[in-house]
């Protein structure tokens, strides 16, 4: 069952390797879903990374109780974890609930509203058409998406350190300039684009073969975004295993 | 002219069509009739090729559809219309933005020419000044309309129309029944309609292929089909007490 579903997977990406029937629509149809993605999913984003970054200033700081540990070091552990896990991982994991479903839904439902099928009627390569704009645009816009939720993460973290009294601005950004590499954004822009093409390809294929009525749209939105989650967690792992 | 030939298609073990051969020229509004589950629907998407057939050939002007490759399909595909039973429109877009759809993305028609194509096919199937409307704006006769206009609006040599008045009331479903007529005439297109609509089979049914659990069970014209002793069909038009009744009436008053 696995290896069959996996089979059609890879058949649905193959076929979105095709002369589109005309660039234009594909591009105006990209630059529709990196707007819907990206501007829709600002506020969201920018909400959660704020907050993580503020959380895990105030509980690293609770965690270190000794004083011979300098303040500056909340700095460096949160714009680092923040740069390497918290950004991508949570953020794609947000990702993958609002963008997942939305995407899965959106094709299940034109599939069972024989909208698919029209398309086909006329000709148009629905994988290439439906999908591939999906997926190029999640690959250019997410990435996006992590670096601007890094930048909020580590602000977050900042403000609520200088809130609390618990960490001078000046020695926050002492500790985030200390600790800074660039092999660490480089990491988590490995991360942000294999994690957007899952979210957009896995949602897109839960969607694309949706089969029966309404309650089945729902059950394929809730795979798409439960396969998604599980993939996101298991890539991170690989990445950071096989990078670091 | 559409040719098929010993068409057989299997879900499983589910036997949908058995072996079915028909011929459906242009100009005539060509019928296929039968009860729910007779394979209706599978034979018209087996036709498009929606389904792949297991086995049997589909010849459109004398090209064999299931022997085709992606390209040539491709070719075929502009050549044909489809109105479905749900209508299928993309319900993102306004009426003009489904219509002029297949023009953007398969013509090189400068924007004025593809407005104004799309302004025509409107205005042929009687919508005015619905153009910015969505599909969910409109009601459902008017669906069905703009289905057609998306249809026609690239000039295809072949029309399938997906039980076109389901949904409708008896007078704008003779509408869209006359209208479909009318633009099968006027364009010689070989049109296909899907249906178990008593009306339409009297209305539009130049050619009428009945089905009956899978097979062809009888063809004929409309006229034919009231003066047809053949027993399935014969169930399937009068299932009504009403029809039934009058039918008889009919005959004790001929004799």
């Amino acid at each position: 069952m696995f290896l069959k579903q996996f089979g059609r997977y890879l058949l649905l990406l193959k076929s979105l390797f095709v002369k589109p029937e005309n660039i234009n629509i594909y591009w105006k149809e990209m630059l529709r879903q990196m707007t819907d993605i990206g501007i829709g999913s600002l506020g969201i984003v920018a909400i959660i990374s704020i907050f993580l970054g503020a959380v895990t200033t105030v509980q690293t700081a609770y965690q270190l109780v000794s004083s011979l540990i300098p303040k500056s070091v909340i700095g460096s552990i949160v714009s680092d974890s923040t740069i390497l896990e918290l950004a991508p991982t949570i953020t794609s994991l947000v990702l993958a609930g609002k963008i997942g479903s939305s995407m899965a839904s959106e094709l299940g439902t034109m599939r069972i509203t024989e909208q698919i099928d029209a398309l086909e009627i006329m000709g148009v390569n629905t994988p290439a058409y439906l999908i591939g704009p999906k997926i190029l645009a999640a690959v250019i816009i997410i990435p996006c998406l992590i670096i601007l939720a890094s930048f909020m993460g580590i602000y977050g973290g900042l403000v609520a350190g200088q809130l609390s009294g618990i960490v001078a601005t000046e020695e926050f950004v002492l500790g985030a300039r200390d600790t800074f590499r660039g092999f660490s954004v480089f990491l988590c822009l490995v991360k942000s684009v294999t994690f957007a093409f899952i979210i957009s390809s896995v949602a897109a294929f839960n969607g694309y073969y949706t089969s029966g009525g309404a309650l089945e749209v729902g059950q394929s939105s809730t795979r798409a975004v439960v396969y998604c989650c599980i993939l996101i967690l298991f890539s991170d792992y690989m990445i950071a295993d096989l990078l670091i | 002219m559409i040719e098929v030939r010993n068409i057989i298609k299997s879900f499983d073990q589910n036997h949908v069509l058995k072996d079915i051969s028909a011929t459906f020229k242009p100009g005539k509004t060509n019928l296929i009739i039968g009860a729910s589950g007779s394979g209706k629907t599978v034979f018209l998407k087996c036709m498009v090729g929606l389904f792949e057939v297991d086995a049997g050939a589909i010849l459109y002007d004398e090209r064999n559809f299931s022997e085709l490759g992606p390209k040539q399909r491709k070719e075929i595909r502009k050549e044909i219309g489809m109105l479905f039973q749900g209508n299928a429109l993309f319900d993102s877009m306004s009426v003009e933005e489904n219509v002029i759809f297949p023009l953007n993305m398969f013509t090189k028609m400068n924007q004025k020419e593809k407005l104004e194509r799309v302004n025509f096919c409107l205005e042929r199937v009687n919508l005015k000044g619905v153009n910015k409307l969505f599909p969910s704006e409109i009601s459902g006769g008017m669906q069905k309309r703009v289905g057609i206009a998306r249809a026609i609006v690239q000039n295809p040599k072949y029309l399938f129309c997906d039980e076109p008045n389901s949904g409708l009331d008896p007078k704008t479903a003779i509408l869209i029944d006359n209208l479909i007529k009318e633009i099968t005439v006027e364009y010689n297109i070989t049109t296909i309609v899907n249906t178990h609509d008593m009306n339409s089979v009297m209305e539009i049914g130049d050619h009428i292929v009945h089905l009956h659990n899978g097979e062809k069970n009888w063809e004929g014209s409309n006229k034919e089909v009231l003066t047809s002793s053949n027993k399935e069909l014969h169930g399937f038009i009068f299932a009504s007490d009403f029809l039934k009744e009058a039918l008889l009436s009919d005959k004790s008053k001929k004799s």
